[in-house]
């Protein structure tokens, strides 16, 4: 038996998907089709759904659908004290699973009057930049992949192999990695920390020369993203799109200048930007990106100081009542972590301000017009991370 | 020296089966060279995946298949077995007939080009005066498989892919016919076997070097315009699994996905081989001009050469593949419509100029 409504969207015999309007059947766009790009399709990294509506093979809308990896985070959050929330945190954007530690961690600081040893800082800008990297050196090799080239994913993997091992040695966890604390970390870095990351910065820069010359100047990498979904810089204004994808559209905000916390104010780095706005330009900002953590990391290295990596920690936190909110910027962009508490252990409310969401809701826009195979290309260049939009 | 003596083996086992069976002998030759042809295609296909794998590994900085047998070995032996098991499964709603059907074509399509293959002075089974011809309306049937595949799997996915298929493949064949062509045209014969002998003498007889610029110029436009014809990276946009999640073959399994793949990659092997019998010289050796090295070179059997330059450029094809992104498929017929047919126009008015004022061959 079929509903009144299910009657009402029946087309042909196909159900036409939420959030279309009916083409008239004498209408010239009658012979459009739906395609479903994921969620289950090789590039879209993750339970995406994007419901493409096709002319031939040109995108005529493409439209995120979400829910089907919807873990409820921020929901479980008001059951869990503040301590226990930082696990939480990890999983939402796993590529930057640290950067997300750090946002959570600076909220409860800033709430709770908290500060921190030299050391830690240090710690978290070593290892926030270290990871930037790593979050990279990923999209950059499934960028490739997803252009048709095999060959980048797993050279981006061999040089990310090597910062996961500094993970995995520094607190035991290779992706979901659960290292900082309110007032520092939960563990003091390695001995062979430093001359692990020293021996990385070495390899990475050569690594480098070898990315350019397989996929950077590569002709065909080029025709397909030159001018390839171009976002004006009122349209990343108006999405709230963050990270490269705000950059390569001529806007300079990096919340590590712009917003400085931690200690980056102390570090001598630039932040590139693009006038281009396409996936061409979104591709050379995240490539300049890794330079610049690389400077970060070499400073780091020589001033890397002794001492507490900790400030006492405390058993139990009871944020004041109020609300509190900090940003960090994460390699997709903006994270910012909004903590409503009423007094107790646990948060009365948490909310995530994720890259991931506001980028992807530019992506309609940069696809119009385009390609099918452009949508992928567009898809790429804004890294996404799927259980960062769809907490 | 004739035939007979310069290559005994084949004509040793014709003149066995025609001296121990005079009445049968001429269902029995062909029916061996057949056998032949299918042994030939079996091992070719086991061997192309083998290589594949251990180029693309190297390639990757990795080892690929070491398990099973000597460095993985016997790798296509274990692929063949478990796509035997695997099931075949048919989508709901897909054409029953056309759907089992459509994996057959390419594969057909594969024996029957390498009937016509020159492996050597009398390696090959047929002849044909218009070889050429034959080979550009067999591998027709490959553009068929890959259409009626994608159009029968009732998924939109897999039209698309074929489709894009169809579309290239049909056009690309349009500049692969032209270059074809102007061999032809130079040469003064349509039998593969003749191509080869036209280019006898030093190497650079070779089509590749014999016509001034033209000679490497429609080689590499060959190498372009069979990788787009054989769905290889850069061009494989028929089974681009990023976009289409796989293009046509994306509802086959089991045996039905081994032909096509077995087809792509014999056909990989063909396109090679063509590309040794109208540029490299085919089975003739490269001779230089100095007498002692030249007697060396000669000793090497034809078809060594034949099969080495052909390796030769399947490593470039796979070289191609492992290194490049893909185009777009707008792209893509840009580079065929508005860049490749034209220049291959040109090419083909400047070979005739060249035939005219003696400068080719």
């Amino acid at each position: 038996m079929t509903t009144q409504s299910a009657e009402k969207y029946r087309l042909d015999g196909d159900t036409l998907p939420e959030g279309f309007r009916l083409p008239q059947s004498d209408a010239e766009d009658a012979d459009e089709f739906f395609v479903n790009i994921g969620p289950q399709h090789p590039s879209t990294h993750g339970v995406l759904r994007i419901v493409a509506r096709l002319s031939g093979e040109t995108i005529v809308e493409a439209v995120p659908h979400l829910g089907y990896i919807h873990r409820g985070i921020e929901k479980m959050a008001e059951n869990q004290t503040y301590i226990q929330n930082i696990h939480l945190t990890d999983r939402l954007d796993y590529l930057s699973a640290f950067f997300n530690n750090l946002c959570f961690c600076m909220t409860v600081e800033q709430a709770m009057d908290i500060g921190l040893p030299e050391r830690g800082e240090y710690l978290r800008v070593m290892v926030c930049e270290l990871q930037r990297i790593q979050s990279h050196l990923l999209w950059w090799g499934v960028m490739g992949m997803d252009l048709g080239g095999f060959t980048p994913f797993l050279y981006g993997f061999r040089e990310r192999e090597m910062i996961t091992d500094i993970f995995e040695e520094m607190c035991g966890a290779r992706l979901t990695m659960n290292f900082f604390r309110p007032g520092g970390s939960s563990f003091d870095a390695p001995d062979t920390f430093v001359p692990r990351i020293k021996k990385f910065i070495k390899i990475m820069y050569k690594a480098l020369d070898e990315y350019n010359t397989l996929l950077s100047g590569n002709i065909i990498f080029l025709e397909r993203t030159r001018g390839v979904g171009i976002l004006s810089k009122e349209d990343v204004l108006a999405y709230g799109c963050s990270g490269a994808v705000l950059r390569a559209s001529d806007v300079s905000y990096d919340v590590r200048k712009n917003d400085a916390y931690s200690i980056y104010d102390q570090f001598d780095f630039d932040i590139p930007t693009s006038t281009e706005g396409d996936s061409l330009a979104r591709y050379q900002i995240k490539m300049e990106e890794i330079v610049q953590s690389l400077r970060i990391l070499e400073q780091a290295v020589e001033k890397f100081p002794e001492g507490p990596y900790r400030s006492q920690p405390k058993a139990v936190y009871k944020l004041p009542k109020g609300s509190y909110y900090s940003q960090v910027e994460t390699p997709r962009g903006i994270l910012g972590t909004y903590i409503v508490s009423d007094g107790g252990p646990k948060p009365y409310r948490v909310k995530y301000r994720s890259p991931n969401f506001s980028n992807l809701s530019a992506l309609n826009h940069a696809a119009q017009g385009l390609k099918l195979a452009d949508l992928v290309t567009i898809m790429s260049s804004m890294d996404f991370v799927i259980p960062d939009m769809d907490k | 020296m004739s035939a007979e003596t310069l290559y005994p083996l084949q004509n040793g086992i014709g003149n066995m089966v025609r001296s121990l069976f005079p009445e049968s002998a001429f269902i029995l030759n062909p029916a061996l060279g057949l056998i032949g042809v299918v042994i030939l295609v079996s091992i070719l296909a086991a061997f192309l995946i083998l290589l594949e794998r251990k180029v693309v590994a190297h390639f990757q900085i990795r080892l690929g298949p070491m398990r099973v047998g000597y460095h993985g070995i016997l790798q296509p032996l274990a692929d063949g077995i478990k796509l035997l098991f695997k099931e075949f499964l048919k989508p709901k709603g897909a054409d029953s007939f056309i759907f089992y059907l459509a994996p057959m074509l390419p594969l057909t399509a594969t024996f029957l080009i390498m009937v016509i293959m020159p492996f050597d002075h009398h390696l090959q089974l047929a002849d044909p005066a218009g070889g050429v011809l034959y080979v550009l309306g067999i591998s027709g049937l490959t553009v068929l498989g890959l259409l009626l595949g994608g159009w029968s799997s009732n998924n939109k996915l897999s039209l698309l892919g074929a489709i894009r298929a169809g579309a290239q493949m049909i056009s690309f064949e349009i500049s692969l016919a032209l270059i074809m062509l102007l061999i032809v045209m130079v040469s003064g014969t349509a039998s593969l076997r003749e191509i080869v002998l036209s280019q006898q003498g030093l190497i650079f007889d070779w089509w590749i070097f014999k016509l001034p610029f033209l000679g490497i110029l429609s080689f590499i436009m060959y190498l372009v315009a069979s990788t787009a014809e054989l769905n290889r990276t850069p061009f494989d946009l028929a089974e681009a699994e990023s976009e289409l999640s796989a293009g046509y073959h994306t509802e086959y399994s089991g045996m039905g996905f081994a032909m096509f793949f077995f087809a792509e990659f014999v056909n990989m092997f063909i396109s090679a081989g063509l590309a040794t019998t109208f540029f490299l010289g085919g089975f003739l050796p490269p001779l230089i001009g100095i007498s002692f090295v030249d007697g060396m070179l000669n000793a090497i059997p034809g078809f060594l050469w034949f099969f080495g330059k052909t390796f030769f450029i399947v490593f470039v094809y796979m070289w191609f593949r492992w290194t490049f992104p893909r185009v777009r498929v707008d792209q893509l017929m840009n580079l065929e419509w508005k860049m490749m047919l034209p220049a291959n126009l040109l090419l083909l008015m400047l070979g005739a100029v060249f035939m005219v004022l003696g400068w080719a061959g």
